[in-house]
């Protein structure tokens, strides 16, 4: 039946969002450009980012507010456990987008870290000198191939995400994650159902523990939180879409060009 | 040959002197973020931070031209009256954010590493934040204005790619969108946030 509704939705969102192969980067930027992405939702959007915050505020922050304090060779470890675990979602991200040196180059970081870095809690790999991680996920590869980002939509707990990336993130439980699959789908002697969540839980914990000054910073010095929080998450996957931090790559800085002084 | 000679010798005096009054963008960032690490790490009170930050600020940032930067095209559609009082309006709010964000840091260790010229106007110069216990380490761009190359200033900060004009700039448009564009609203906001 999910996989009925997820093969619908991903139908219907392809139909609507001008499916075409983005065949350079400036076609990508203008495309997911976060100026240009709409807020169809935005009084139910306000509503559940009211409600995530308040989540934060009893939940996440108190633990990141802990979790901050341990020493930090143990928060690298499990920093470092998460990292691993996502790489099984990169990799096959990586095919889908073409990359397949960069394939290689993770699956052999994550049979590294997995055995010698002790079920990736020390990231071996890097010290031999493999090239540093970097995150890809479906919505990437969605975009990759053109799919525009639709409507910014905020999702209760998970936070600020798009049509097409929310679309893309059920794929992951359709198959396209490896460890969802043996922990939930599978459940194995190994490991079971509660490891993927506990991940999961982590790993919320973990960013939140990172950016807990950066987010306490923008709350108080904010005129309108919200709307920070989606700027900043839209400027985010811009960058992560196109593989570059540069500011000149990711964005359209024209504006800037009438400003004179 | 002697008038040559002589032609050559007024350039090159001239050209020493353009490098003499110049400030590279990247000796500008370095010199302003050493400012500041020297007030954060001094040992005084976080109100005496907050005022010598506002400061640096003041001599290095083009506060002016992020405040219409970041009121996007509604700049277009104000009358002069409004224009000064949004000036006024965007430092006094601008000065209380942005120093009391610098002012939770104690003694940030920042490494300018290199620079990449846009235009005759603008350099974004690299730097990094290095990682404390607390933090990982972080990447900040900036955006230095260098019409004037004797004078430039910091018109944005790009932190890990993402920049704070940018979102500034949305959170001013939200806020007018959600309010019909009346630009009172938004002096109105501006305004409450500098008293509190």
């Amino acid at each position: 039946m999910i996989r009925k509704i997820a093969i619908i939705i991903i139908t219907t969102i392809a139909l609507t969002t001008n499916v075409s192969a983005a065949s350079d980067g400036e076609l990508l930027l203008k495309k997911n450009e976060p100026a240009e992405v709409k807020d169809c939702f935005e009084k139910l959007n306000r509503a559940t980012f009211a409600f995530n915050n308040a989540l934060d505020g009893i939940i996440f922050k108190p633990v990141a507010s802990v979790y901050k304090v341990l020493p930090s060779p143990v928060r690298t470890g499990v920093s470092n456990s998460l990292d691993n675990l996502s790489s099984l979602v990169t990799i096959p991200n990586n095919v889908l987008q073409g990359d397949f040196s960069k394939a290689g180059v993770n699956t052999g970081r994550f049979l590294i870290n997995t055995t010698i870095g002790l079920l990736g809690l020390i990231d071996v790999a890097t010290y031999l000198g493999l090239e540093e991680y970097e995150k890809e996920d479906y919505g990437q590869s969605l975009a990759k191939h053109g799919v525009g980002p639709g409507c910014y939509i905020v999702l209760p707990v998970l936070g600020p995400s798009t049509a097409r990336d929310t679309v893309a993130t059920t794929l992951n439980f359709l198959g396209g994650d490896p460890w969802y699959n043996v922990t939930v789908k599978n459940d194995t002697q190994y490991v079971s159902h509660e490891d993927y969540y506990t991940s999961k839980v982590t790993g919320g914990v973990d960013f939140r523990a990172k950016n807990y000054n950066s987010i306490e910073n923008l709350k108080k010095n904010s005129v309108d939180f919200y709307a920070s929080v989606k700027s900043l998450y839209l400027q985010d996957r811009q960058q992560k879409i196109l593989n570059s931090k540069k500011i000149i790559s990711t964005q359209d800085d024209s504006d800037w060009e009438e400003i004179e002084n | 040959m002697k008038k040559h000679k002589f032609v050559l010798i007024i350039l090159i005096y001239f050209l020493g002197l353009l490098n003499v009054n110049s400030t590279e963008p990247d000796v500008f960032v370095q010199s302003t973020v050493n400012r500041a690490s020297k007030i954060l790490s001094n040992d005084i009170s976080k109100e005496q931070k907050i005022e010598e930050l506002k400061q640096i600020a003041k001599d290095t940032v083009d506060i002016s031209g992020i405040g219409f930067y970041t009121l996007g095209s509604a700049r277009k559609s104000l009358d002069d009256t409004q224009k000064k009082q949004y000036a006024v309006l965007f430092e006094k709010y601008f000065l209380k954010s942005f120093s009391s964000r610098l002012a939770e840091y104690t003694n940030p260790e920042i490494d300018v590493f290199g620079k990449e010229k846009l235009n005759e106007k603008y350099t974004i110069v690299n730097s990094l934040l290095k990682a404390t216990d607390q933090r990982p380490e972080v990447k900040i761009d900036w955006r230095i204005y260098t019409k004037n190359p004797e004078n430039p200033l910091i018109r944005d900060l790009i932190i890990e790619g993402l920049s704070l004009a940018r979102t500034q700039k949305e959170e001013f448009a939200s806020i007018l969108n959600s309010n019909s564009g009346d630009i009172n609203i938004l002096f109105k906001t501006l305004e409450e946030f500098s008293k509190n």
